[in-house]
């Protein structure tokens, strides 16, 4: 038991510590969800602070995924999945019928388990997502796209191929460009559903040092079934258990001393 | 003891003894299998061997003329390939600029827009429709389709575009009698509509979701998810699907030759009779004998040709679309 806890510390160690006075960005309460008859999440109420990085963690089947889906609504995508409850981004409820969502995914950007680029050029793949919501001259264009790709950390790497596919880089800088697309619309939150899970080490350690930079602009929101991972990089940590939140708090109190057995027990490996 | 390592013996010797088959059962199957696709190959030969051999008397007495020439006397024994050559391509063109965007419109509706309960409803109409026999679609466009396209739409609009310069002369109707080269086509590309918007739908259904639900993630609508990553990303067996469509429209014969009106004159309008390479062939055929049949026969090779060369053409298209 001690050893593993000295594991996580020293694990903890990398991440900076869990700002409890940052203003919160994103609120749930209550909030319910079902898939058709199926209620997958029950009554979880939450919050996302602002510019921290909260890890969703729990076996699977948990409702972690389905958590984060609701955040920029692309469960409505299919009619037979549906949200009660509120989700206040910013304080305004963004399960709300009048709530224009395509606008609203623009604020929320998500990025997902398998690296997707857009069958269209690197360049395109940013200035794509850009375009939808801004008119700027092709000048202005460039800037953000560097920009964006700088951020994620892959500009050196294919500035001098910007106009070949996106499909032709590797794995880990396919999910950068990702990455790069997403924060080119220069949204409030960003979403990640086990981003590197397709990925092998050395490319799950660049993103991770990228998730540690992009937080001081950025909510993060981050599902992972990587203990190790939610240890490294998040400030907050959510335990969930068959659809119920079961513990909720700063990472390293999360991973040092959980207040649920339930918890400990995941968090240890003896579940899950 | 001895008695139980007997039976041991025995129970061992028992498991090892397998039951092979004969070497020679297994080299009658692979001669088997491999005689059924020389047969395929031998078929081939034999009909375009039989084909060029029937029609060679015909490209011998009219040499390169026989395809640039738009003559086609029975009565003179004069023949001359050019008016099927443009009317098998030009139906085609037109059952394909009609199809392809309908085929398109419906697998984007299957895949992305349809309400689940809709879909199998749908989706069965339009396998049905692959089902219909060509006959079928051929005696519906001259007794009921092409009356109505005479009245509604050749009649109208020939008074209108009368004396307009381009228009005037490709949507003019000396005859408005609903049948030609339009109704062709548009027949054409109701047969069509089936195998391309089958085919795409099952394309677009194979794209991972999670390629969907990003391009919805960074805030798209549903038209620029479908036009420009969806579609991109399907783009080269798209083409391939409308290959398999064009194929088809080329050498359908039945329905053409129903509705095409079968005429021997070269005609600029869309509107009038012409007749296509299998139409030529189904009409004539039968009562066809000497010269007569020998063109007929080249006009086979030509059709062998012709799609030969558009499939060819295709695949090249899409190799190079793969390799860019």
């Amino acid at each position: 038991m001690s050893t593993i806890a000295l594991n996580t510390s020293s694990a903890i160690g990398n991440a900076a510590a869990a700002d409890a006075g940052a203003p919160v960005r994103i609120a749930v309460r209550n909030l319910n969800f079902y898939y058709g008859d199926f209620r997958s999440l029950k009554d979880i109420s939450l919050d996302f602070y602002d510019r921290q990085v909260t890890a969703l963690i729990g076996p699977s089947g948990c409702g972690k995924s389905t958590l984060l889906r609701t955040f920029n609504r692309i469960y409505s995508l299919y009619p037979e999945q549906r949200a009660d409850g509120e989700i206040l981004l910013d304080g305004q409820n963004i399960l709300s019928p009048s709530i224009d969502v395509n606008e609203l995914r623009a604020r929320v950007g998500m990025v997902f388990q398998k690296p997707t680029p857009f069958p269209m050029s690197i360049y395109d793949n940013i200035a794509f997502g850009i375009k939808l919501y801004e008119r700027l001259s092709k000048a202005e264009l460039d800037g953000r796209v560097e920009e964006a790709l700088r951020k994620a950390a892959l500009w050196d790497e294919v500035k001098d191929k910007l106009r070949q596919s996106g499909m032709g880089l590797s794995g880990g800088q396919q999910q950068r460009l990702c990455i790069a697309r997403t924060i080119a619309q220069r949204p409030e939150v960003i979403l990640l559903d086990e981003p590197t899970s397709a990925l092998d080490p050395i490319s799950t350690g660049k993103i991770e040092e990228l998730i540690e930079q992009l937080r001081s602009e950025f909510t993060i929101v981050i599902v992972t079934h990587n203990m190790q991972q939610a240890a490294r990089i998040s400030q907050f940590t959510a335990f969930m258990y068959l659809g119920e939140l079961v513990e909720f708090g700063p990472t390293t109190k999360m991973f040092m001393n959980p207040s649920k057995k339930q918890t400990q027990d995941y968090i240890t490996g003896r579940f899950g | 003891m001895a008695v139980l390592s007997d039976e041991i013996i025995v129970s061992t010797n028992k498991q090892t003894v397998r039951h092979r088959t004969s070497p020679l059962f297994d080299q009658g199957f692979r001669s088997a299998s491999y005689g059924s696709a020389l047969i395929v190959l031998a078929v081939l030969a034999g009909i375009i061997g039989t084909m060029v051999y029937g029609g060679w008397p015909a490209f011998q007495e009219f040499g390169f003329g026989f395809i640039t020439s738009s003559i086609w006397n029975v009565g003179a024994d004069q023949y001359g390939a050019w008016v099927a050559i443009t009317g098998t391509l030009t139906s085609a063109l037109i059952a394909l600029v009609i199809g392809v965007p309908i085929s398109i419109g419906i697998a984007i509706f299957l895949t992305q827009l349809c309400p689940p309960w809709l879909r199998r409803p749908v989706s069965t109409t339009i396998e049905l429709l692959a089902a219909v026999p060509s006959i079928i679609y051929g005696m519906w466009g001259l007794f009921v389709f092409a009356p109505l396209f005479a009245n509604y739409v050749q009649i109208p609009l020939t008074t209108l575009v009368e004396g307009i310069p381009i228009l005037g002369t490709v949507l003019y109707a000396r005859v408005p009698s609903g049948v030609g080269m339009m109704t062709a086509g548009i027949i054409l590309a109701i047969m069509i509509i089936p195998f391309i918007a089958s085919i795409t739908r099952d394309i677009l259904d194979q794209i991972p979701t999670v390629l969907r639900e990003s391009a919805y993630g960074i805030g798209c609508t549903t038209w620029e998810v479908v036009r420009y990553v969806l579609l991109p990303q399907a783009g080269v067996s798209i083409i391939g699907a409308i290959m398999l469509g064009l194929g088809r429209a080329l050498g359908e014969t039945m329905a053409v030759t129903f509705v095409i009106g079968n005429a021997n004159r070269l005609s600029l309008s869309l509107f009038d009779p012409s007749s296509t390479i299998a139409s030529r062939i189904a009409n004539e055929f039968n009562e066809a004998a000497g010269m007569q049949m020998n063109a007929l026969l080249a006009l086979g090779c030509i059709l062998f040709v012709v799609t030969f060369i558009v499939l060819a053409l295709a695949r090249l298209l899409i190799a190079r679309m793969k390799t860019h």
